[in-house]
């Protein structure tokens, strides 16, 4: 479980988060919606450690995980996958190296047994023999793939996926929707998942938050946030320029 | 105005102290966690090995507009038998690592500096970070092992074809006495004067290291912050180079 109490962040002037709580619950998929430049990566961020709140407390599995020692921040980091909004492949490095680097690095496996889990991993993903590649010859599906194999295969027990379908077309856009589903019956990971991609993250999803001026407005099942009576939601929902959300 | 000063002031604080930070860090890593011998010996190859080419040709430069300079000067006391000895001097313990240590800044600290800070804005530092990996071992930490040791090489390898350079004008083109370049210049260069060019251009390979990664881990956002922090870092380099030269030269003489 991770729990987000009273999370205040602030950039200079500007207030992402604005006394947020929030309870992820183990073993599901949680999804993190609202309008862009609401801070849904700078959350997700929060979670792992990568930015620090003003104030307020983020526990994982009951540790909290601020001020901690490097050492004892990574301890809690090795329960952890990421798959980044540009996913963050490491470009000097070919496909395998990639998604083996975590392996070499963690882990005394042999070079077979590490050669083996890569090529499981990308088989996963649904890749075949592009482990010679680089990263700036793949297209941007095919990124997200391997980024999405190289935060499964150290079998982390949580995954965050910050947009993981941004950018791309419909039909990979749902076929990474799907890997996800595939990959999270599969692996039984925590998975939280920041996304805008209205409807489809419902079906995804089998929980949803939705955070709107850095607090989350509400939390419950997909049908809960569908069903939902708040303006902001109904608005986000379904995509009406009238309403609390105002553009930017 | 005195608000807009005073946080300037504080920014420039800051940025001292983190920039401290980050080498104390750093020489922490480099003994309790070193990185692996490949990656270190990359480091090696680029920043000692490629800079070969821009070393020698800068030495061998050097040496000659010595050899020409010292020459004009020397003959007017009737001491031109000195040139070898005025060459070396001020090439092994002044010009080899000041020299050596601008010329690598300008390629491989810069470099330096666009690698670690594109790796930042595209969030591969962060990703390494995730995988609780300490981004330091791989970037940081083989990069100033590397310049620590390519230094000292490219500076002793500066000051040798300097000194031809030197020989190249003044014996063979304007006719000083071979004998005279090389025996003056044995009898007048201590271990003192070779030493003092070691430790000059260690401590500027350190320096390289420690402003080029530090530049670029924190580098602003985007294409501009990149292009930014390696400017900076080229002429902040170049700047402390000669500022701690100053301070070395004068403990050191």
């Amino acid at each position: 479980m991770i729990t987000l109490r009273n999370v205040h962040k602030s950039f200079g002037t500007q207030k992402v988060l604005d006394g947020l709580d929030l309870d992820i619950p183990d073993g599901k998929i949680t999804a993190i919606i609202g309008p862009s430049g609401e801070g849904k990566s700078v959350l997700l961020k929060h979670l792992i450690g990568l930015l620090q709140p003003d104030s307020g407390a983020v526990e994982v599995d009951g540790e909290s995980i601020l001020n901690l020692r490097r050492s004892e921040l990574n301890r809690i980091r090795e329960k952890f996958g990421m798959l980044f909004q540009n996913v963050a492949l490491f470009d000097s490095m070919t496909v395998f190296e990639n998604v083996a680097f975590p392996l070499q690095e963690k882990t005394s496996f042999s070079k077979e047994e590490i050669r083996s889990k890569v090529l499981s991993a990308l088989e996963d993903v649904g890749l075949k023999n592009i482990e010679h590649k680089f990263p700036d010859e793949l297209s941007g599906g095919m990124k997200k793939r391997v980024g999405l194999a190289r935060a499964v295969v150290l079998n982390p027990k949580i995954i965050l996926f910050d947009e993981p379908t941004t950018g791309l077309d419909p039909i990979i856009k749902r076929a990474i929707h799907q890997l996800i589903k595939d990959t999270h019956a599969k692996f039984g990971f925590t998975a939280v998942i920041v996304s805008h991609e209205i409807p489809e993250i419902f079906d995804v999803a089998q929980n949803v938050a939705m955070l709107f001026r850095g607090k989350i407005l509400q939390h419950g099942t997909s049908e809960d946030i569908i069903n939902s009576t708040d303006p902001a939601i109904r608005q986000f929902i379904t995509g009406s320029l009238d309403g609390p959300i105002q553009m930017v | 105005m005195v608000q807009a000063l005073g946080h300037i002031t504080i920014e420039m604080l800051r940025d001292m102290g983190r920039s401290g930070w980050f080498m104390l860090y750093a020489f922490y890593m480099m003994f309790r966690r070193p990185g692996s011998l490949v990656h270190v010996l990359k480091q090696i190859r680029f920043i000692g090995t490629k800079s070969l080419f821009v070393i020698v040709l800068t030495a061998g430069f050097t040496g000659m507009v010595l050899g020409l300079q010292g020459y004009y000067t020397l003959t007017k006391f009737g001491s031109e038998g000195m040139l070898g000895t005025a060459v070396a001097l001020t090439l092994i313990r002044e010009l080899g690592p000041v020299l050596a240590a601008l010329m690598v800044t300008g390629r491989a600290g810069s470099a330096i500096t666009a690698e670690i800070g594109i790796m930042r804005i595209t969030e591969q530092i962060d990703a390494l970070e995730t995988m609780a990996l300490d981004p330091f071992k791989y970037l940081v930490t083989p990069k100033f092992i590397a310049a620590m040791i390519s230094l000292p090489l490219l500076c002793a390898i500066f000051d040798v074809i300097g000194i031809y350079g030197g020989w190249l004008v003044g014996v063979k083109l304007l006719g000083v006495n071979q004998g005279a370049y090389f025996y003056e210049m044995e009898k007048s260069v201590v271990w003192r004067d070779v030493y003092s060019g070691f430790v000059k251009s260690f401590s500027f390979g350190i320096i390289i290291a420690w402003i080029g990664c530090y530049k670029g881990y924190y580098a602003g956002h985007g294409a501009e912050g990149v292009s930014k922090a390696t400017t900076e870092s080229v002429v902040l380099t170049s700047v402390i180079i000669l500022v701690w030269d100053y301070f070395l030269t004068s403990v050191l003489l």
